[in-house]
């Protein structure tokens, strides 16, 4: 401690030559590209719209912000009420059918790039509320980069949902889970390899859903 | 609109959310300002609307009751009580003295929490920052509370009809002395950052004033009601539970103004907290639900020994249990308010009709005439003090 | 609540004042309830209002339950309160369907003579299909905390409440097509697909 302290004392002398001067720079000046330093810039300074539905929005944003389970500490404590300033929309709640065009809208008048969080269960699938109020899923008329489940979710869950997302804005998208466990290749039917086709009955299993809700 | 020559208003529509920072919720007011001054005012709401009521009609009276305490998502035991009551009754079961005990325990936890949340948010709205994170720091500690008893923070399916799904564990006594020993002085904390504080008290005294038979007439129970002078509480004049056995009071106000429905939640929350350690101290002793198996799941250990509990989990996890055709509607003291519910039992396994009345969504009723004639900025003082919660509004 | 007894002395003295308001009465599991003509609902409501010794002044809870298959099936209940005594009185109007469906099970009763009593009806008295609504009166004059009430009624039922100030819908968005808390109304919903099957293998 002592030595960088006597070193930065020379740098500012001019005293520094040669090889020591490199190596000073070297420990102080992080080369990468832009595209990495941007996206860490992006990821750890977000500003979140101060949105809640329902359930989920006690969780967060309310839970998240306070002392406990602390957002601040990721860089994302600037809640920013119009849609105009804020760049990620956390859907915390059912989202019924009239409030979706709301949502949408809002969606569209935010910053670009935006990031969207579907917090909990009903803003994912329509939750435990199959019925003709609430939209099953967010994602039938946004695009959602994250989803948590829960009912509601944990903040320690929707804290570790953000870093995944973190991860994701900075280029590093990795869910990670398939690898990890070196589970590639176990989906559903690809029996063969991550590269292989999907078994006839399967596709057919996925059309006739897909036409059902087309339909 | 004030011209430059001549001083003219017009009447300017403006409309407040659904999306707004100080709407409790997902709330559309379509406000009518000439000026700052709010001359008409229309609340529009559904949009958190969920169709719980539907889809209780399609699910066995036990699996309703995770439905039904997500209507009013902060005060959630309420409405699992009032459900559960109700059924209670339509089956005509008693429940075993723990089991009030432990649900008056429950109960009164929730009032405090839903009033910390109310005082936090409404704080928030006014101005008053750092409110919001003392009571989020106090309300986190009855989450553990929930947690350590039920295993979830919030929605804990806690009651079940016929008594609550779960013992006390080990060490939640203590840890719940600690909290009551704890929570009057943190109220007093509030009380001496806001009580007398020049700015709280010039948005809140005086403003949104009521007069007590126009709230009568509008249907508002709760601490809108009591703040206006009626001394009107569920939990005295209905004996349901332990409350009867409880020695507590029930604050009431003078004038109904914002200011005294802030002092009347305030007061609530320490009796609250006497009830609670009133109901810890006399707890019994005793099976924590009903063990009539025709609607109670029998314990687990019984079950691979007995064949008559293992056909009574059966049924009762299959189909569930009929109750005979019926209509019972009960009501309950809730944080905002009176909360009933109302069953129609037709003989199945599901119920014909679950309805709520739900309080926040009478009270509501109650906002044009608080708001109309004041200013905007007293509008959204209003607001927050009226504490109504969009998921009980909507159902 | 009112015992049995009070309640047989309530409908007697009811039966004074406006002859053929009270249907039934019911006591069950200790709660007292009356069944109304609907065409009285007014006078009724009026009267255990204001009757000296009555005193239901405080409307707790305006709803409809959809008895069908049972005809006839809207039963509009009124739960009242009276503060002095504490006691409550479940009211209990039942109309029935002014145009029943083509294909509704069983045999449905003949068009109440209400239905057609109320002439060509406001323009709000048919369905946005030209069905026919039931229609009661409104007592939002009597308690005005019906106002909402009255209105989710119609929004879920789609029963028409006259002389209602603004019978629109309230929770439901406003062009929503149909009564969803009706029983022969679905539940509704769709299945919901994974998108990164659907993506990679769909």
């Amino acid at each position: 401690m002592r030595d960088r302290q006597l070193r930065a004392r020379d740098m500012l002398r001019g005293d520094l030559e040669g090889e020591e001067l490199e190596r000073y720079v070297e420990e102080r000046v992080v080369m990468t590209n832009f595209d990495k330093m941007l996206g860490w810039a992006r990821a750890n300074s977000m500003f979140p719209l101060t949105f809640g539905l329902a359930c989920c929005a006690i969780e967060a944003p309310i839970s998240l912000v306070t002392a406990r389970y602390d957002v601040a500490r990721f860089g994302a404590e600037a809640l920013r009420a119009s849609p105009r300033q804020a760049d990620m929309i956390i859907l915390s709640g059912r989202v019924s059918i009239k409030m979706a065009p709301v949502v949408r809208r809002l969606y569209d008048q935010m910053l670009e790039p935006k990031w969207a969080i579907s917090m909990g269960a009903c803003s994912s699938s329509g939750g435990m509320f199959s019925n003709y109020a609430v939209v099953q899923g967010a994602d039938k008329f946004m695009p959602v980069d994250l989803h948590i489940p829960g009912c509601p979710p944990r903040p320690e869950a929707v804290l570790y949902g953000f870093t995944k997302l973190q991860r994701k804005i900075m280029g590093n998208p990795d869910q990670g889970w398939r690898r990890r466990y070196d589970a590639a290749g176990t989906e559903e039917w690809a029996r063969g390899g991550p590269k292989s086709e999907p078994s006839p009955e399967a596709v057919e299993a996925y059309d006739a859903a897909r036409e059902l809700i087309r339909a | 609109m004030a011209e430059a020559t001549e001083s003219r208003t017009e009447v300017m529509t403006v409309n407040i959310g659904p999306h707004h920072p100080a709407t409790h919720g997902v709330l559309r007011l379509v406000v009518d300002l000439e000026g700052e001054v709010v001359r008409e005012l229309k609340p529009v709401i559904g949009y958190v609307h969920t169709g719980i009521e539907k889809s209780c009609e399609d699910k066995s009276y036990w699996k309703v009751i995770p439905f039904v305490e997500r209507m009013d998502y902060v005060s959630y035991f309420f409405q699992m009580e009032a459900f559960c009551g109700a059924v209670e009754r339509l089956v005509e079961l008693e429940i075993p003295p723990r089991a009030r005990y432990l649900r008056t325990i429950f109960l009164e936890l929730n009032r405090i929490h839903s009033h910390l949340v109310w005082l936090g948010t409404t704080a928030l709205d006014l101005g008053a920052i750092s409110m919001l994170w003392y009571c989020f720091r106090e309300r986190d500690k009855i989450l553990d509370l929930f947690e350590m008893a039920t295993g979830q923070r919030m929605h804990t399916r806690y009651f079940q009809v016929g008594g609550v799904i779960e013992d006390l564990p080990l060490g939640f006594e203590a840890k719940l002395r600690d909290f009551v020993a704890d929570m009057p002085v943190r109220v007093g904390q509030y009380e001496d950052l806001l009580d007398r504080n020049e700015i709280f008290l010039s948005r809140t005294k005086g403003v949104g004033i009521v007069p007590r038979e126009r709230l009568l007439e509008l249907g508002v129970t709760g601490p809108l009601l009591r703040a206006a002078g009626e001394p009107w509480d569920l939990r005295k004049t209905f004996d349901y539970l332990a409350y009867p056995e409880m020695d507590f009071k029930v604050p009431v106000g003078t004038v109904g103004d914002n200011y005294d429905r802030y002092r009347v939640r305030l007061a609530e929350m320490v009796e609250s907290t006497r009830i609670v350690e009133q109901a810890l101290d006399g707890l019994p002793e005793g099976p924590f639900i009903a063990d009539d198996r025709k609607y109670v799941l029998p314990p687990r250990s019984e079950l691979p020994t007995s064949m008559e509990a293992l056909i009574h989990h059966f049924k009762l996890v299959t189909e569930g249990y009929r109750v005979a055709p019926g209509e019972v509607y009960y009501a309950i003291e809730g944080p905002r308010g009176e909360l009933g519910c109302f069953v129609l039992a037709d003989g199945s396994a599901k119920p014909a009709r679950v309805h709520y009345r739900d309080p926040s969504f009478v009270n509501l009723q109650a906002f044009r005439d608080m708001s109309v004639g004041g200013y905007v900025a007293d509008m959204i003082a209003s607001l927050g003090m009226l504490d109504p919660i969009l998921g009980g509004v909507d159902r | 609540m009112p015992d049995a007894l009070g309640l047989e002395l309530i409908r007697g003295e009811i039966e004074q004042d406006h002859p053929g308001a009270v249907l039934d009465t019911g006591f069950d599991r200790g709660q007292a309830s009356l069944v109304i003509d609907p065409a009285q609902v007014l006078a009724v409501l009026g009267w255990l209002r204001d009757a000296p010794g009555q005193g239901y002044r405080f409307l707790s809870s305006l709803h409809v339950a959809d008895y069908l298959p049972a005809q006839p099936r809207f039963g509009i209940h009124y739960e009242l309160l009276n503060r002095d005594r504490v006691e409550r009185l479940r009211v209990k109007a039942i109309l029935e369907d002014a145009s029943p469906a083509g294909g509704a099970a069983g045999g449905t009763a003949p068009e109440e003579a209400l239905a057609t009593a109320g002439g060509g009806g406001s323009p709000a008295a048919t369905g946005p299909a030209g069905q026919r609504l039931p229609e009661i009166d409104s007592c939002v004059s009597l308690f005005p905390t019906a106002e909402f009430q009255e209105r989710e009624a119609y929004d879920f039922f789609g029963i028409v409440f006259r002389g209602h100030p603004d019978l629109t819908r309230i929770l439901l968005p406003d062009d929503y097509v149909g009564w969803p808390l009706r029983r022969d109304f679905p539940v509704g919903g769709e299945p919901v697909t994974f998108t990164y099957n659907e993506r990679n293998y769909g």
